[in-house]
């Protein structure tokens, strides 16, 4: 049989999936024995025993300083640095993107504009930002804004213009004026292009709020990480960034189930 | 009554023309086929029936007016493909254009409005064949059925004239033949006229009361784009005069109950004897 053809059983399949995980595991595993079999006090690759202690400290531990429990309090404030910063530029985006896509005089308007700004690097105007808004949380969500909008308005401009013509004439034909073909064709039909446009974003949103954090910040995932560097406390960074992975897995499977069952016939097959 | 009159309408695109002085008459209740090879402007003369594109030169007129230059509501269309929103159910296509026309800010009606509308979307799509189907989306449904719907969702706006694009090119054969049968059934019903744009003969032939065919009259063969298309055959296939004497049989034949054989054969002078037994 060709290889294109063969196919994994179920259970070989599952065991596919995990191998590179557990082959990741067990690399680690491995080098930090021998290291930690060196030098009982290596901070480089600490050993699991080493993980636990530091996810308790952390998670199930009061700080005797503030009296937080630090990683809970670091998830809060980075997720609504990311919920406010997404859910700003989103909106916007839905916006303009709907207005760009519809309205020929919107379009020259402001296509071209969007597509030069989408070309300015976010991370470069930071220092511009921390100058003109201060150091405080505004800075850090126009961070997130400007980073993501420009690629979400074109993205979603894009989806409009990809809508059939004829479905427009048709809409026409039914006698719909421009606002009702924008709330009744156009815009239901772009929200599940919405919901993926902002998982496409989640990636770059996560990038701006830890480079924030990590230039300034009271506190957040990334600006945990960034501390922590100074005592090189690998069993604090490695756990945090495998809890901003899964946070960021969770977040965008929740938006695909979400989009799933808002939209049912997005996922209709062509039949 | 709907008459239709395209009066020496061009098409050009720069320097291309595409069609060139088409005129022509369409009388209420007609069946309109235009036939005609590929990329000839078939098309674009649907297009400008519908103002999705405009004449460059010319004008089209419905009962004495210009049609309005973006398309309305006194036109209804189906094409080949995406005719239908693919986010409402089948009803709630169907149930758009009256709502949109009913309320201009929600677009949406509530109550008894809602309920009469909702009674008279079902019955329309009871009509077409797709009672069984009206809280599927589209893309659940065959080919077939979404061009009923198409024709449904067009038809609740009761326009004046009904434009085909290739409706049926889709199709398997099965399916078209019976599509034709509908077609044909809601154009007698409703007394409407249709104009249908189809490269296939025999479906132009079939349901078409008159068949144009759209070709270039001339051809340059150095500037193949010099000379547009006009129509370079027009064809009556169903006479008006046939198809009012068969409706006038038929309406005879519906009202006054026929007579019993054995009368009509005494009442009938003009009947050759031998009809009647030879013992009388």
């Amino acid at each position: 049989m060709r290889w294109i053809n063969a196919r994994p059983s179920n259970g070989a399949r599952l065991a596919l999936t995990l191998a590179p995980f557990a082959l990741v595991l067990i690399a680690y595993a491995m080098g930090s024995a021998a290291r930690l079999a060196d030098n009982a006090n290596d901070k480089l690759l600490p050993g699991f025993a080493g993980f636990a202690e530091a996810i308790n400290r952390l998670a199930f531990v009061a700080d005797p300083r503030t009296g937080d429990y630090i990683l809970w309090a670091d998830t809060l404030a980075s997720l609504l640095r990311l919920s406010a910063g997404l859910g700003i530029s989103t909106l916007i985006a839905l916006i303009i993107g709907l207005l760009i896509g519809m309205l020929p005089y919107v379009r020259s308007l402001l296509a071209p504009f969007v597509a030069a700004v989408s070309m300015v690097p976010p991370l470069a105007l930071l220092p511009i930002l921390f100058i003109v808004m201060g150091l405080g949380e505004n800075s850090k969500i126009a961070l997130i804004v400007i980073g993501t909008l420009p690629c979400m308005v074109r993205d979603l401009a894009m989806k409009v213009q990809e809508l059939p013509r004829e479905q427009i004439v048709k809409a026409q034909t039914l006698g719909g004026s421009t606002w009702q073909m924008m709330t009744h064709v156009i815009l239901p039909q772009i929200l599940p292009g919405l919901i993926n446009a902002v998982r496409l974003q989640l990636g770059a949103t996560w990038l701006f709020v830890i480079a924030a954090e990590a230039i300034t910040a009271e506190g957040g995932l990334g600006y945990r990480v960034f501390l922590v560097r100074r005592y090189l406390a690998m069993d604090v960074i490695l756990p945090y960034v495998i809890w901003i992975t899964l946070l960021a897995f969770l977040i965008d499977l929740a938006l695909r189930k979400l989009s799933a069952r808002l939209f049912p016939w997005s996922v209709l097959k062509e039949g | 009554m709907v008459e239709i009159v395209i009066d020496k309408v061009w098409k050009e695109y720069g320097d291309t023309v595409i069609l060139e002085n088409v005129s022509l008459t369409l009388k209420d209740h007609e069946f309109l086929s235009i036939v005609g090879p590929s990329g000839v402007g078939k098309t674009t003369m649907l297009r400008m029936l519908l103002s999705q594109e405009v004449p460059t030169r010319g004008q089209i007129l419905i009962d004495g007016e210009p049609i309005a230059g973006e398309p309305t509501d006194d036109r209804g269309v189906v094409f080949q493909r995406y005719s239908v929103f693919p986010h409402k159910t089948v009803l709630g296509n169907v149930m758009l254009g009256p709502q949109w026309r009913g309320s201009a800010f929600l677009g949406m009606l509530f109550g008894d409005r809602r309920k009469a509308l909702r009674d008279r979307a079902i019955a329309l799509l009871e009509r077409v064949g797709l009672k069984d189907a009206i809280n599927k989306y589209p893309q659940q449904l065959s080919g077939g059925m979404q061009q009923r719907l198409a024709i449904a969702q067009a038809l609740i706006m009761q326009p004046k004239v009904l434009l085909l694009d290739e409706p049926f090119g889709a199709l398997d054969p099965v399916t078209r033949k019976s599509m034709h049968v509908l077609i044909r059934e809601l154009w007698n019903e409703r007394q409407m006229t249709i104009v249908m744009v189809t490269h296939d003969m025999g479906e132009a032939f079939e349901l078409g009361t008159r068949v144009i065919a759209i070709d270039k009259h001339r051809k340059d063969p150095h500037a193949p784009e010099r000379f547009g298309a006009g129509i370079i055959s027009d064809f009556e296939a169903k006479p008006r005069i046939v198809r009012d004497s068969a409706r006038f049989e038929l309406s005879r034949a519906t009202v006054t109950p026929p007579a019993p054989i054995s009368l009509i054969k005494r009442s009938s002078p003009w009947r050759p004897n031998r009809c009647t037994s030879p013992g009388s």
